[in-house]
């Protein structure tokens, strides 16, 4: 009796103490675990913003997905029959062993099978895509109107002659060349309905260094669309008809006999007096120009 | 049987004299122990590395199998081990990924889904830490610290509480959660190791090489026994498993001590060894890796792998 009073007397002392320090120390573990979670965490937050030049796979998730779906296991890599993708290495600034590609290095050569959407196991790269013409890994853009060769008046063109799907992704547009003023432009014009952001054209340009025309996330590359923005001539088309009626169209006195929008002088129709007006030094678009 | 200069150690039963080179035979000398010395005396050199050769063929052969297509263009195994294709038909994934990906609420493909019940039913079957100690390649790492920590005859260090990998577990999930992504990935030593062995590092080396000193100076088997949340997983999948180490000639023990200077998980011994809360002499902790290291280092040849239906003693 006495023993068994003794027992639960000493297990009545001995028991607040230990769970004193289990108290203690879970607290402690799950302090520091909590803390190295947190670090984990927002690292992975701040890491997840992807850097323009890094261009996912076709076929991949919107990037927050991607990130929950990708294992990194590398069989999209493995599956590229151009060595185009990688992992991303400690250090790079693209998520941890997530696959993509530089398109300036090598771009994706839009191989007809998708071979690296078929090789992935976990659905970061969609099955959905099955024509690779469907596929917007990003938009290429002209960044640099000043350098690219066919802004300064060259017939360079190597960006639309590359494009996998030449004349829809990327067409020349004619424009006048108000530097000579006699010679045209054709200037190279991305349509986002059509580019798939293969980015056969930012590895093709012939450029140095960077090039003029660079593919990018299609966040960065493309403004949203003004819903509120009714387009007249769209309008127009849909409805088999002008809302507003027909115009008038007002003659343009003077230019009676020339053709609507045509501006050529003919010989002896010289103006009569010099304009005032004086070029802006050559090079690139000239801001003085009108159509 | 006993040896008039030894000091007595375990109370009234009969004295065993305890080996001049094992752990504890080193502290009553005061000299750097040798763990596994008697064991090459007695068994010679092979059979004493018995279950460590056969541990690391497994390790270097997987890594082998993954690396081969890199290198000679033999495409056996494509992948890493988060996910791999054998043979163009065989898919294995990493289940520790499968349920960070259901945290972060993304349900994979068939593939993936039937690759990670490969592997689940690989480990609950066989022993869930088989994976850390057979396939894991930071193992490699780990075990290469602490045996520079026993050469160097390293004392202390702070490690922290060894239930920490399951908090580790747990916020492991809880930020996958909270992100909706595989944030850990993102760190992760263990995917991080292997893919760099097979896809190119970066800094990744950085990550190893402070796992390494981590072990090695400040906290002995800090990373695969206190930490790392993959092995907290793998242990919770092995909670039922089949393989297990018994100690089931433990009357033999001499009380040498090289048992537990060579376990990763020492306090898994204790209760099959000295009868702590357990009568049986199975080792039924699921933190046990069935390294067989224990097996290896025995003079005495106490220990032994096998089932855990086996509870016999001899």
């Amino acid at each position: 009796m006495s023993k068994q009073l003794d027992k639960t007397e000493r297990s009545g002392t001995s028991v607040p103490p230990s769970r004193r320090r289990f108290l203690k120390e879970s607290a402690g573990v799950a302090g520091g675990a909590g803390l190295l979670a947190l670090g984990v965490g927002m690292y992975a937050k701040q890491a997840s913003a992807l850097p323009a030049t890094a261009i996912r796979p076709p076929g991949a998730l919107p990037e927050a997905e991607f990130l929950a779906a990708c294992v990194r296991c590398g069989l999209c890599v493995r599956d590229c029959p151009y060595n185009t993708l990688k992992l991303a290495e400690l250090g790079d600034s693209v998520a941890t062993g997530t696959p993509y590609f530089e398109a300036r290095k090598i771009p994706c050569e839009m191989c007809e099978d998708i071979p690296c959407v078929v090789a992935c196991p976990t659905g970061a790269l969609d099955r959905a895509l099955t024509d690779i013409e469907q596929s917007r890994m990003g938009l290429a853009v002209l960044i640099d109107q000043e350098n690219c060769l066919n802004f300064l008046g060259l017939r360079c063109d190597v960006c639309y002659r590359v494009c996998p799907v030449i004349d829809k992704a990327i067409t020349l547009e004619r424009m006048h060349n108000p530097r000579s003023d006699r010679h045209a432009m054709l200037l190279p014009t991305v349509h986002s309905e059509h580019c798939t952001g293969c980015g056969k054209c930012e590895q093709a340009c012939v450029l140095p260094g960077e090039s003029a025309i660079k593919v990018l996330p299609i966040k960065l590359a493309q403004g949203s669309k003004a819903e509120h923005y009714l387009r007249g001539w769209e309008e127009k088309e849909a409805a088999g008809q002008s809302l507003i009626g027909d115009q008038i169209e007002l003659p343009v006195r003077g230019l009676e006999d020339k053709a609507y929008g045509d501006t050529r002088v003919r010989p002896g129709e010289a103006p009569s007096r010099v304009p005032d007006y004086v070029p802006a030094a050559p090079g690139g678009l000239d801001s003085g120009w009108k159509p | 049987m006993s040896a008039p200069t030894t000091p007595a150690i375990n109370g009234g039963k009969p004295e065993r004299k305890v080996p001049p080179t094992s752990v504890r035979g080193a502290a009553m000398r005061g000299v750097v122990a040798r763990p596994g010395q008697e064991a090459v005396e007695v068994k010679g050199w092979l059979r004493a590395h018995k279950w460590l050769l056969l541990r690391r063929a497994s390790q270097l052969g997987v890594l082998a199998l993954f690396l081969v297509g890199p290198w000679l263009g033999w495409w056996i195994v494509k992948g890493n081990l988060s996910s791999s294709l054998t043979l163009g038909v065989l898919p294995l994934t990493d289940p520790f990924l499968i349920a960070q990906q259901f945290a972060a609420g993304q349900w994979p493909y068939r593939e993936a889904l039937l690759g990670g019940g490969i592997v689940l039913a690989f480990y609950v079957l066989l022993g869930g830490r088989l994976f850390c100690s057979w396939v894991c390649p930071v193992n490699l790492v780990t075990d290469a610290a602490a045996w520079l920590r026993r050469r160097l005859g390293l004392k202390g260090g702070k490690a922290p509480a060894a239930n920490t990998r399951y908090w580790m577990l747990g916020f492991v999930l809880v930020i996958a959660v909270a992100t909706g992504s595989l944030a850990w990935e993102w760190v992760n030593p263990v995917s991080m190791f292997h893919r760099g062995l097979i896809f190119g590092f970066g800094l990744a080396w950085g990550i190893v090489g402070g796992i390494f000193f981590y072990d090695l100076l400040i906290a002995p088997r800090g990373w695969c026994g206190h930490l790392c949340p993959q092995g907290a997983f793998y242990a919770l999948l092995g909670r039922a498993s089949v393989l297990k180490v018994s100690a089931d000639k433990r009357s033999a023990c001499n009380d040498c001590m090289d048992c537990f200077a060579v376990c990763p998980e020492p306090q898994v011994i204790r209760p099959a060894l000295k009868s702590v809360g357990q009568d049986h002499p199975l080792i039924l902790d699921a933190d046990c890796t069935t390294c067989g290291r224990c097996v290896d280092v025995c003079g005495k040849d106490v220990f032994r792998i096998t089932t855990r239906f086996n509870r016999s003693e001899s």
